[in-house]
């Protein structure tokens, strides 16, 4: 059985092979326990340093990443990158990068609004880095996050029938969720008006459509995503609440549904604009497990990076 | 061996009803089960049984080698006030055991934690000593002890092998 994963970087869900997926949710699963503990912390990564390099905003994915990192005991460095800052002043990535890197990191977690910035950090430290999102590119401990949470709240993913809904376009979630998704046997069908659908997503793996009322029929996962007006350059659909009355989320809605259908999001919601408030806070509604399940996934990743690292070559075992 | 062991700790731990059994991965964890049952077989009230994974807690994560699958510590019960009977198959350097009492430790404050295991293999690199032994048995470093047992290997057996390649 596979006990480590084949790189010294998570970048990407779309270079993972199944079972390393597969390690990945089974060691998260495993990291979930020590939420429940009185003392939340355990001595596995001590002395172990890791950069949280967040160059987008972020809250709950920072936090998460933190929280991981010190329940498992590795001393952590943030930067922002905000006013007064070395990239306020002018400091390429690079140039940010290797002065990191002067001071030894074992990890660098990554956010940046450039899609390809994490694999560009990764060819140049020596540190293992962590894709914690890339602009409209992927967002990798979300998707396995996600698919933390359905499996522990329908057993499996082999064979689900999911929906993506809404700004596919400019959503990183989708992406490596579609990459996740289809990699472990489940089928995913995307969908958003037209503006909102990337051109060859099909290539991706999942089917795409308009007709929200069709694709949800049946479906065991809803996953609605934030309509990311911050990424949106023009208008690309009339107004929030037509977009609400086409695409959003509403109890009648969920009624086409599998009867064990759950509905997921990654946050933060636009309540009233593609989710209706009684839906994000009904029974159905996984999104706070998805929160609590964010930290384990991050400590999976961060411990199955750092510890027993089979690329910088075999020694014997103690 | 197990009956014999469950007999010392029925004679020797003066507070049996606070008593609990914590089985470290894999191979501690028959044996935590069988001393529980055996005791209960000889003194009537049941002991809680628990799962310990010491893998978070191993000294040897910094290096290269393979790590083991983490899996899960599974001790639903109170462990604050009680005596643990902390339970492994083979005694070897003594690594093993002190990570398993610092994830104890974590768990809760135990009242005391006794060590018990089914072989005693020598070659302590630290300074821990087991309460309760089934077999001492004297090896050399270059060979391996298996224990085997019907839960988790289709049989109760143990074995003295020698360390491939050397």
């Amino acid at each position: 059985m596979l006990s480590a994963l084949r790189s010294k970087d998570l970048l990407g869900i779309e270079s993972l092979e199944p079972d390393e997926i597969g390690l990945l949710l089974d060691t998260a699963e495993s990291m979930r326990s020590i939420a429940e503990r009185a003392i939340k912390k355990v001595p596995a990564l001590r002395g172990r340093m890791v950069v949280n390099l967040f160059l987008e905003p972020s809250t709950r994915t920072r936090f998460s990443f933190e929280t991981a990192e010190k329940w498992l005991s590795a001393d952590s460095l943030n930067f922002s990158g905000g006013r007064g800052t070395s990239v306020e002043k002018g400091e390429t990535l690079l140039d940010t990068a290797r002065n990191l890197q002067a001071m030894s990191p074992d990890l660098i977690v990554v956010r940046h609004s450039s899609p390809g910035v994490p694999h560009l950090l990764a060819r140049h430290v020596a540190a293992g880095v962590v894709n914690a999102g890339d602009g409209a590119h992927e967002h990798p401990t979300q998707a396995l996050l996600d698919a933390l949470t359905i499996r522990q709240r329908l057993g499996r993913i082999a064979g689900l029938r999911v929906v993506i809904a809404g700004d596919i376009a400019h959503s990183r979630v989708a992406r490596s969720n579609i990459f996740l998704l289809t990699k472990m046997g489940a089928v995913v069908t995307v969908c958003g008006p037209p503006t909102l659908l990337p051109p060859k997503v099909e290539a991706l793996g999942a089917a795409a459509t308009t007709d929200f009322d069709g694709a949800i029929e049946g479906a065991d996962v809803v996953m609605m995503l934030r309509m990311q007006l911050e990424r949106q350059r023009r208008s690309l659909f009339p107004s929030t609440r037509e977009y609400f009355a086409r695409y959003g989320l509403t109890a009648e809605r969920l009624e086409r549904a599998s009867p064990n259908a759950i509905v997921m999001h990654p946050g933060p919601m636009n309540r009233g604009v593609e989710i209706a408030s009684d839906v994000a806070d009904s029974p159905r509604s996984v999104i706070l497990d998805q929160v609590a399940n964010g930290v384990a996934v991050r400590m999976a990743v961060l411990y199955l990076l750092l510890t027993g690292r089979p690329w910088e070559g075999e020694r014997e075992a103690g | 061996m197990i009956d014999r062991m469950a007999h010392e700790i029925a004679e020797r731990q003066k507070d049996l009803p606070g008593l609990a059994f914590v089985g470290i991965r894999t191979r501690g964890v028959p044996l935590a089960t069988r001393l529980a049952e055996r005791l209960t077989d000889l003194v009537g009230t049941p002991f809680p049984v628990g799962t310990l994974d010491i893998t978070l807690y191993r000294d040897d994560l910094s290096t290269v080698a393979p790590q083991p699958l983490l899996k899960k510590t599974e001790i639903e019960f109170d462990l604050n006030g009680r005596t643990v009977i902390l339970c492994d198959d083979v005694l070897y350097t003594g690594r093993t055991i002190r990570a398993a009492l610092d994830g104890v430790i974590d768990l809760g404050r135990p009242r005391a934690i006794r060590l018990a295991v089914l072989i005693d293999r020598g070659h302590r690199e630290f300074p821990i000593e087991a309460n309760y032994v089934g077999k001492s048995v004297p090896t050399a470093q270059r060979e391996v002890i298996k224990v085997m047992f019907a839960e988790t290997d289709g049989g109760d057996e143990v074995w003295i092998l020698e360390r491939p390649g050397s």
